[in-house]
Order: structure tokens, then sequence, then C-alpha cells
């Protein structure tokens, strides 16, 4: 009985792979893929990136089941779901948490490349990929966010689209064709609606996809940042260091999986506001275009980059180089790989020169981050007799300081990773 | 000419672009260092919920609406359907209808200058603490139209719609002097007239109001902690299979 089964199953599968490379790709991207042995806890990042984006399609698919993207049915559609859809409560707070946990993860997963040098050649493209991916997961958040149509979610919009105006000339008319309308209306709400649930997923879907091919055809760094590929046994030509990702690396990031799954779940289950953090009080009224918040703060993933936003003065009256020093926050991800001139990979073998700077950079990162979420008086003022900075917010004082310093870890990186005094970098591996 | 009018167009917007941008940085949450106090939630406590939930029906529900819970949700707090519908159904007619208001949104905005806000959720948007001391918070103020203030909700539309119960506070200033000579206000809240309860019960029906309208800003809730216990457990088992389960397929990688 069993061995017609095996058969069977033999027959079918013979009969597929003539058709269609199905053994070919199994071995190509799992069983004969081999990955560097020594991947440690920075390394789960990656596979939990893949999780949270399919938890996110999956809840998102059902929210669009009971989701009405209309001006005056939204916010209460979202208490439709949280309240009379089956198991709607679930469903939402998995999407919300899911959404903040992306970024975590995708934060995580970014510092693993920068201590590890993965954005080096020969992963430059895995690297701008990544960079695209980061891009699009921010207009999604960004699209997502107007969709509860709460007072954050509307007023932040608001703020986010008047952005544009700023842009010399043609601001204006960007910021109205952005939002359909001259102020965020109905219009925008369904047109964000469309970028959210369509639009963006495929970009970001595409993406993925090609982060993954690039990476499966240079294969993995590791956290010595040594090439695998260059000691391979020379009777199998299979790496020395490598092993198979399946059974090797499933099994080990089931692990990884339960164990975010666990923070995941008790977030979830116990805290879904996260202190306000991940759910904003603001939100729970609904969106009033005539009443201002007090105090407009983004989600906290965006708040570094708004933090760089508000710390650059307008010049000439125009927020313009606060909003460009902003979008360079981000896009300046992209440079790394031409940026970095240090004759290794791993922060192992880098100096301390490096070290200080990273170090610096993630200071700068979590102070940006935290001012983000106070409005800027937060630290009080500045006595009018202070030197040079007398009458100023002390919270915007250090904002400018260290919004200079996040640059100055790019800028002066040619300079610092030449000049610091490395390590000799093993031949094998290290576990 | 026609370049000239593009120019101002770009500056004036600029300069609009540029306000608006300023404001969140200059605008502080107002009002928030007002002390608030803490609220006794107990979730738990049904018999506490159910008094909850009917002074909301019998006082709140006039003016202000709560427009995405339906009475029959009311079975998760220990009600039957039976009881909702001979105890607080007033305004709607099916056991399974939403709270709605009978009140128009026009009247309303004239004889307030504001519509009541609807209240399903707003134990989320104010917190527990926030509706804890506000209930708590009214006092006489012949300067407002309505004759009452509020502590942490200055010049606020709603009269007090509990004063029968609470009976009518006022609010003391006192002026101090300090050793130094310099002079400090003092504000204190202090029952002027009594009402049918004492400061105590008044302090417990408030609770019980409060307590009502966090589970109503989340029905779900008690449920939602349940089944995270059970998922959590769930969770560690995994972890500890798939542990083991990692360590018997990697014995050999050295």
């Amino acid at each position: 009985m069993m061995k017609n089964v095996e058969k069977c199953m033999a027959g079918t599968l013979a009969w597929v792979d003539k058709r269609f490379p199905l053994t070919a790709n199994i071995k190509a991207h799992l069983t004969e893929y081999y990955a560097p042995k020594n991947f440690n806890f920075w390394y789960f990042f990656g596979s939990l990136a893949l999780l949270v984006l399919v938890l996110q399609i999956v809840t998102g698919i059902f929210l669009t089941m009971h989701y009405k993207p209309d001006a005056n049915l939204a916010f209460g559609s979202v208490e439709y779901i949280m309240r009379d859809v089956s198991w709607g409560w679930l469903i939402r707070y998995m999407h919300s948490t899911g959404a903040s946990m992306f970024f975590v993860v995708v934060y995580l997963h970014m510092f693993r490349g920068l201590i590890y040098g993965s954005y080096r050649a020969p992963r430059e493209l895995i690297w701008l990929f990544g960079v695209g991916i980061f891009l699009v997961l921010m207009g999604e958040a960004f699209f997502g966010y107007l969709l509860p149509w709460g007072q954050m979610s509307y007023w932040g919009a608001q703020v986010i689209i008047n952005l544009f105006t700023s842009i010399p000339f043609i601001g204006p008319d960007v910021s109205e064709w952005l939002r359909g309308d001259y102020v965020v209306s109905d219009a925008t709400l369904n047109r964000f609606f469309a970028f959210h649930v369509i639009a963006l997923p495929l970009v970001l879907l595409a993406l993925v996809v090609a982060h993954l091919i690039a990476l499966h055809e240079v294969g993995s760094n590791n956290p010595d940042g040594i090439e695998i590929k260059e000691k391979k046994d020379p009777k199998t030509h299979i790496p020395l260091d490598g092993i198979p990702f399946h059974p090797y690396y499933t099994v080990k990031d089931i692990v990884g999986v339960s164990v975010f799954l666990i923070v995941f779940s008790a977030i979830l289950f116990f805290a879904p506001e996260m202190g306000g953090y991940f759910l904003e009080a603001n939100n729970f009224i609904p969106a009033d275009p005539l009443q201002t918040p007090a105090h407009i703060a983004p989600v906290w993933y965006f708040t570094p980059y708004y933090s760089i936003l508000r710390a650059v003065p307008p010049i000439f009256n125009s927020q313009f180089p606060g909003v460009a020093a902003m979008g360079l926050s981000v896009v300046i991800f992209a440079l790394l790989p031409w940026l970095d001139r240090s004759p290794v990979k791993s922060i192992r073998y880098r100096g301390a020169l490096y070290k200080k700077w990273l170090a610096l950079f993630v200071i700068s990162f979590i102070v940006l981050g935290y001012l983000g979420t106070k409005p800027s008086n937060v630290w009080g003022v500045f006595d009018a007799s202070t030197w040079i900075v007398g009458g100023v917010d002390r919270a915007t004082v250090v904002a400018r300081i260290f919004t200079l310093t996040y640059f100055l870890f790019f800028i002066l990186m040619p300079w610092y990773t030449k000049k610091d005094k490395t390590k000799p970098v093993p031949e094998r591996v290290t576990v | 000419m026609m370049m000239y009018q593009k120019i101002v167009d770009v500056v004036r917007h600029g300069i609009l672009a540029a306000a608006l941008l300023a404001m969140p940085a200059y605008v502080s949450a107002a009002g928030a260092d007002v002390h608030l106090d803490k609220a006794p939630v107990n979730l738990n406590n049904q018999e506490s919920l159910q008094r909850g939930a009917k002074l909301f029906v019998n006082y709140c529900l006039n003016c202000h609406s709560a427009n995405y819970m339906r009475y029959n949700r009311l079975t998760d707090i220990g009600l039957s359907e039976e009881q909702i519908r001979e105890n607080l159904l007033f305004t709607a007619e099916k056991v399974g209808d939403t709270m709605q208001v009978a009140m128009a949104k026009p009247d309303a905005k004239a004889w307030f200058g504001v519509v009541p806000p609807d209240l399903t959720v707003e134990a989320r948007a104010r917190t527990a603490d926030w509706l804890y001391t506000y209930l708590r918070g009214f006092y006489r103020d012949p300067t407002r139209p309505t004759g009452w203030n509020n502590t942490v909700f200055p010049n606020v539309g709603m009269p007090h719609i509990l004063w029968e119960l609470q009976g009518q506070q006022v609010m003391k200033v006192e002026e101090h002097v300090d050793a130094n000579g310099v002079k400090a206000e003092a504000h204190r809240l202090v029952l002027d007239k009594p009402g049918s309860m004492t400061p105590a019960e008044y302090d417990l029906a408030i609770a019980d109001l409060v307590n009502y309208m966090v589970y109503m800003a989340e029905p779900a809730q008690m449920d939602r902690k349940k089944l995270g216990v059970f998922v959590l457990l769930f969770l560690g088992l995994l972890f500890v299979v798939s542990y083991y389960l990692k360590k018997e397929f990697w014995k050999d990688i050295h």
C-alpha cells in the first residue's frame, strides 16, 4: 500500500517536473541553497519580515470584506469589525499590531545589515531592493493609517500631504493632486484605500521577490562577513561552511517564529494599544475637518524622520529644507554600499572608530524617535540669555544636534571606515 | 504677469505650509497637566458593570449616542435579553438595535453649542481616569451659559447631568502668602449643597459608570484577555518543542 502511494507521488512529481521546474526550484532555494552555518540571533528577522508580510496580507484581505472606504462610514465600519464581525477584533488587532511589528522587525533586519556589512559587494542590489521595500512599506503604513478615519488618521495625512506643498514651484499642485481635493476628504480616503490594498502591496511583493532572487544568486552574508563560496569542497562543490537552508534553517526559524509570536501575542491580547504607541487615543475620535487636535504626532516608526523634519529650520520662509532633509534621511541608506570603504565587512573585525560612529548613529535614531513623539517644547525653552540658543526650545536644539550626527554617520563614513584599524579576518567562519 | 502671479502663489502656499507645519510644534496638549484621579476599573465585577449600564442608559443616553453598541451585547455582563428589554430599552425598539439618541443634531447644536459626542469609544479616546475625574469635577459657575463648569474640561458645553445625585460643588479659591511673602492661589472643590448621594456613594456610582464605559469601548476585551492566556500557553509549548527539534537537527553541525 505504502509503496503504491510513494510510486504514485513520484510519478506525479515527475509529470510536474517535465512541465514546471518544481524540484529544481525546491533544490535551488531550499534543500540545496547553502547558507553559512554561523547565523546568530540577528538572522531571524528576514524570515520574520516575510511572516509579518503574509500576516498583513491575509488579515488585510479579511478586513477589506467589512471595511467601508467612505468618509461617512469608515470609522463606524472599523467599530463594526471590532464588535459585530465574528473574530473581527482579532483580525483587526493582528493587522494593527502587525503594522508596528513590521517596522520593529524591518529596523532590526536593517541593523543586522549595518553591523555585518551585508550591503557590501556583491550584495549591493539586495540592499537596494531592501531600501525599496522599506520605502514602499513606509508608504503602505502611511496610506493605511488614514483608513480608520480617526482624528490622528485625518490630521496626520493632512500634515504629511502639506509637506509636499513646500516643494518649490510644483508643490501646491502636487499636494492637491495627491489629495484629489483641497483638503483631506472622501476622495483622499478612496484613493488611499486603493493604494493601500492593491497598488503598493503589488510593488512590495515584486520587490520582496527581487530581494530574495538577488540573495539566492550571491548567497547570504554571515556574522563574520566571509564569503563561504570561496572555500568549497573540491568534490561536491558545496561550501565547506554552508548547510542546506532546509531543514537546518527552517527548523531554526520555527524557534524564532515561536518566540516572535509570543511577543506579538502578548501585545495583541494584553496591550493592543501599546500605551498609545500602536493605536493612538485620539484615533478613537472620528475625523473632524473643523477641529485640529492639540498635538499631532506620527506613529512611532515615523518619528525619527519627523524629528529631522522639525529640526531643520525654515529657509526664506520655506519648510522645503526640512522636507528634503527628511527625505534624504531615508534615501541615504541606499548609498551605504558605496560609502563604506573598510577592508572588512563585519563589526567583529572593525576597529573602535566605526563602532563609536555606529553607536552614535543608534543613539541619534532613538533620541530623534523619542523626540518625534513629543511636542518640541517638551523640555522647555533655553533661557533668553543663553549663548546662541537663547529662547529656542531645548528639545529642538537636541534634535538639531542628533540630526547632524545622524547624517555625519553617512557623510563621514568613507573617511572613518578607511582610517579605522581593522583586525585580521579568519579564513573560515567562527561558530 | 502670469509668471509673477505664479511666484506670489508659491510664496503664499509656502508660508501657509510653514504655518501648518509649525502648528503641531508650538501647541502642546492643552490641559495635560491637570491631575487625574485613578479610576477603579474592574471588568470582572459584573454588578458594577450592570449598575454602570443603568446609569449610562438613564442619564448619558438622553443626549449622547453610543451608535456602535448594541443593547443585546449587554448579555456579556450577565444580563438576559429579557432583563435588557425590560430595564434598559427606552429609545430603541429591538434588543438588537444600537444605542441611538432621539435628540436631533441641529437641536443639540443650538442648545449646547456643540453636538454631544458619541460615547461608544469615549473611554478609549479619553481614558478611564479622565472620565472618572471629569464626571466628579463639575462645579457651579454663574459666568457659564449652563451655570456649570468643570475642572478637567474648562468651559465645557455639557451641564452637570448628575447634579441631583452629587449635589452642587463650588470652586473655592484660597490665597496663601508663604514665609517669603510670595502669593499663591489654591483651588479646591467644595460641596455646597448635598445631593441624594453622599460623596462616597457618588464616587462609587461614577466608578460603576466609568467601568461600564470602559467595557463598552471594547466589549471583546474580556474574551481577548481570556483567549490570550491560552494562546501564550500554546506558543510556550510550541517554543519548547521547536527548540528541541532544532537541537536534534543541529547536533551534527559544528
